[in-house]
């Protein structure tokens, strides 16, 4: 049965801590925001967290989630949900911090936060949407979006002499995180691994160890214009030829 | 002062009423009025019904948005809740009241700023496959025209000068193709406006569709086809 | 998108976004730095597909706050540079408009106003009004045209880019999400052909083609209050003088009114066809609207109502024009009747209604 649901043959429940009276969700059919969500809603129910924690979510299509949990969310700004969990967790450290943005608002505009939290190995999780572009404003070049790949501000794709390479976050975070960071990237292509890279990250968070930092590949079919086949190719393929899946710091951090 | 036309059209994302409104005002600017077109805009979450504005006349146009219609043309039970303020003393009211089918929304749909937002920005090579489309190919994006639901209910029609109800959906799905309900709508419009000719909104369907239409004639038969069908069922009732 | 030639006079049909990109390639504008934001984003989508067919160059940056310094840097190497935002965005651009402020680097920005404060709506709003006119930790030394059409929409931003050159003052257009998002017709045209001279820029630093230039140094940072002192008050004069030569405004039937409808921006669209109405009707009313907010027409308005009993101020704010026309009026004994709707449209319907409320 477990794997039957896993393996999404069957239709498994909500996750408790989502909010029933919000749903359906606000996302487009086959975004890839749901699926990330749904997976740290179960790994939140799994490790019994929902009273202690604050969502924060940014702006971009991630605001969507600001009721989607039964947990206290704050929405804050484009970039700013960094700090404002930061902030949060500094205050009280008994909460457990958990901001979630997409790639525009964590390696564009809020970059200096996510790097500067990252130094300062702030004790919470982060958890960014790589959707290689920018989603709630209609498909802009993001500083993920991959090589050639056209945009509405690339018009005729992404040429690199110009505007450079997709930022690798979690390979930056990894580099100027202190001892005790936990850093991994990972896909809505394979959400069993996801699932345990989150859970990695809230743990090490409620361990106290250090900054907790996962990349998730997903998809935004709106904006890419792409059917079901050509999204899952793009994710699979595309992406994951660009954006190594995995750990890159705190591998043995023991999902518990 | 000739007086200007304010045209306010409603329904569900997917129903294509943003289109019907973005050809009604580039035809009438073609046939050289004044026209002011705007969509309603926003992080419209989960099948927001969507409006959108005409004003056509001979003089400057005022403000962009206004209360009330002359003619208001809400095309689901939602829109029907929605657009109650744009209905006035004065207004003709025009409804679809199709028995079988009634559009269904697909309730997943998101809050993009962009979709009900803008006419979409044709890309270099790969000219943007969007709203145009769903005149004539594609799936429309969020309603399926396959299920019951209930309907307008006859007690939310507003008090208004004229109601008229027209069964585009009934008509689009059994004798056209559902895909052509919103030119029904747009025949209808041109039918209760009488400001522009039949020939400026075929023109204008034409500038639009033209290269898909020479690709396949049919489409153009079609589209026509469901143009004249709505200016009818209007026609004979005003 | 439409094809424009700017050549002879073009009647066209558009988004207000497009035609502020027309504009800038009108005004030859050389470079665009943008972030994406809704309702502003359509005029960075058509630069990106006008620019590399008229030679212009495009750069998407990291977030607003490095738009408005780059602008800042392109501007200051003698290029006709422009960047355009709304709500969030700007409030992260005033850092750089104060710096051109206080280094007199002539900057253009769109703004093309949404809901606040924070990120609040993508619609509309005139809710960045206090903020566009003086915005930051100085004395609003800038120029802002609030327009209300899209013919506005188009002629002043190519005259802001010449009133920026001209003066060396940040220059703002500022337009709203109905002006952004709404298709309406206007006339282009090359401003050369219609004897409009478009200002050439010089470069301020790195002018490259004048390898034995005197170099020159910039700065904003003052050891004294009477070294401090004396700059801003070198630019508070040139803003003075500049401020009479600039300074627009639209009035009608003022002379007779009783009653004057008090608005700007896409707000003066609904209240000119209020007037017209209210005229047609034998009623006295009158029609003011600042084109320009800063400088403000003070004056011209103070002037225009001093006959009026009633001064009917509209805004979509709660506020912050009706302050900019207290402070204007100052002395004045006029009864101001204020309608604010912050972050909502004002339709003909309600100006009207308002007005037969007054009596
Ligand atoms: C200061 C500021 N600048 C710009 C915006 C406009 N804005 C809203 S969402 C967004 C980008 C969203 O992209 P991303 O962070 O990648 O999230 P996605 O929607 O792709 O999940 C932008 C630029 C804003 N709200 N605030
Ligand atoms: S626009 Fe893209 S990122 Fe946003 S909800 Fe839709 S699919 Fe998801
Ligand atoms: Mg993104």
């Amino acid at each position: 049965m477990q794997e039957l649901e896993e393996d999404g043959i069957l239709q498994p429940a909500m996750p408790s801590c989502w909010c029933q009276e919000t749903k359906p969700h606000k996302f487009c059919p086959g975004c890839g925001h749901g699926i990330i969500l749904k997976v740290l809603g179960e790994a939140i129910d799994e490790l019994g967290i929902k009273d202690t924690m604050v969502f924060g979510c940014d702006i971009g299509c991630s605001l969507l989630s600001w009721d989607l949990f039964s947990i206290d969310t704050v929405q804050t700004h484009h970039g700013r949900t960094t700090p404002v969990i930061t902030g949060m967790k500094r205050a009280n450290s008994d909460i457990i911090g958990v901001a979630y943005m997409g790639d525009g608002g964590g390696y564009a505009i809020g970059s200096q936060h996510l790097f500067n939290a990252a130094v300062r190995n702030e004790k919470i999780t982060i958890l960014l949407c790589n959707n290689c572009n920018y989603g709630m404003t209609g498909g802009q070049m993001a500083p993920t979006t991959l090589p050639g790949m056209k945009t509405e501000t690339t018009p005729y794709g992404r040429d690199v002499s110009e505007t450079g390479y997709p930022t690798k976050g979690p390979e930056m975070v990894a580099a100027v995180a202190p001892e005790g960071a936990y850093v991994a990237r990972g896909t809505i292509a394979n959400v069993r691994q996801l699932k345990g890279f989150i859970k990695k990250a809230l743990e090490n968070q409620i361990a106290g160890r250090g900054i907790s930092f996962v990349e998730c590949l997903s998809s935004c079919p709106t904006n890419w214009r792409t059917n079901a086949k050509q999204t899952w190719e793009f994710v699979e393929k595309d992406m994951a030829g660009f954006f190594k899946v995995g750990e890159l710091r705190g591998s043995e951090v023991k999902e518990g | 002062m000739g007086k200007t036309m304010k045209i306010a059209l409603a329904g569900e994302g997917g129903q294509g009423v943003q289109s019907v409104a973005e050809i009604l005002a580039e035809a009438a600017n073609e046939d050289g009025k004044q026209a002011l077109y705007i969509p309603n805009f926003g992080v419209e979450q989960r099948g927001g019904v969507s409006i959108a504005y005409v004003q056509i006349g001979d003089e400057n146009i005022g403000a962009p948005k206004f209360i009330a219609a002359d003619i208001l043309i809400p095309l689901s039970p939602r829109a029907v809740q929605r657009t109650r303020e744009h209905a006035g003393k004065n207004t003709v009211y025009i409804y679809d009241n199709s028995l079988i089918q009634q559009a269904e929304v697909n309730d997943h749909i998101v809050g993009l700023q962009y979709f009900d937002v803008t006419p979409p920005n044709p890309r270099s090579e790969q000219p943007n496959r969007d709203l145009p489309q769903d005149l004539i190919a594609g799936e429309p994006k969020t309603a399926s025209f396959m299920t019951k639901s209930q309907g307008v209910r006859p007690e939310d029609i507003p008090e208004v000068k004229k109601v008229i109800a027209i069964p585009a959906n009934d008509i689009a799905k059994n004798e056209l193709h559902p895909r052509v309900f919103n030119v029904i709508i747009l025949g209808a419009v041109i039918a209760a406006t009488q400001i522009l000719p039949m020939d400026s909104i075929k023109n204008a369907l034409e500038t639009k569709l033209g290269a898909k239409f020479n690709a396949n004639p049919a489409l153009r038969d079609m589209n026509f086809k469901a143009l004249e069908r709505g200016y009818e069922l209007v026609h004979s009732a005003m | 998108m439409a094809e424009v030639l700017l050549q002879g006079e073009q009647r066209v049909f558009m988004t207000g976004n497009e035609v502020v990109a027309w504009a800038a390639v009108a005004a030859k504008a050389d470079i665009m730095y943008g972030y994406p934001i809704t309702p502003q984003n359509e005029i960075m989508h058509y630069w990106t597909r006008l620019a590399p067919k008229h030679g212009k160059r495009f750069l998407q940056v990291e977030d607003e706050i490095s738009a408005g310094f780059t602008t800042v840097g392109g501007v200051m190497t003698g290029r006709k540079a422009f960047t355009a935002t709304a709500g969030p965005g700007n409030v992260l651009m005033q850092e750089s408009a104060n710096m051109a402020e206080m280094m007199r680097v002539p900057i253009v920005y769109v703004v093309q106003q949404r809901g606040g404060p924070s990120t609040a709506t993508v619609i509309y709003a005139q809710q960045e009004t206090t903020l566009t006119c003086f915005g930051g930790n100085g004395e609003g030394h800038r120029l802002v045209y609030s327009t209300a059409t899209h013919q506005e929409l188009f002629d002043y931003t190519i005259k802001a880019f010449n009133m920026a050159w001209t003066y060396r003052f940040p220059t703002f257009v500022l337009g709203d999400g109905y002006q952004a998002k709404m298709r309406e017709s206007l006339t282009m045209y090359n401003p050369e052909e219609k004897g409009i001279q478009l200002v050439k820029p010089v470069p301020l630093l790195g002018d490259t083609t004048k390898p034995e230039r005197q170099f020159k140094h910039l700065r904003n940072t003052y050891n004294t209050e009477d070294e401090l002192y004396k700059v801003v008050m070198n630019n508070q004069r040139d803003w003075d003088n500049m401020a009479e030569k600039v300074v627009e405004w639209d009035e009608k039937g003022c002379e007779d009114a009783e009653v004057i409808l008090l608005t700007h921006g896409i707000v003066a669209r609904s209240a000119i066809t209020a007037y017209q109405q209210l005229r047609a009707e034998g009623k006295k009313v009158g029609f003011f609207r600042p084109i320009t907010l800063r400088p403000f027409p003070g004056k011209e308005l103070k002037e225009a109502i001093k006959n009026a009993k009633k001064l009917l101020v509209a805004e979509s704010a709660y506020g912050q024009f009706l302050k900019m026309v207290q402070n204007n009026i100052f002395g004045s004994q006029i009864e101001i009747v204020p309608l604010l709707r912050p972050g909502v449209g004002i339709t003909t319907e309600e100006i009207v209604a308002e007005y037969h409320k007054l009596s």
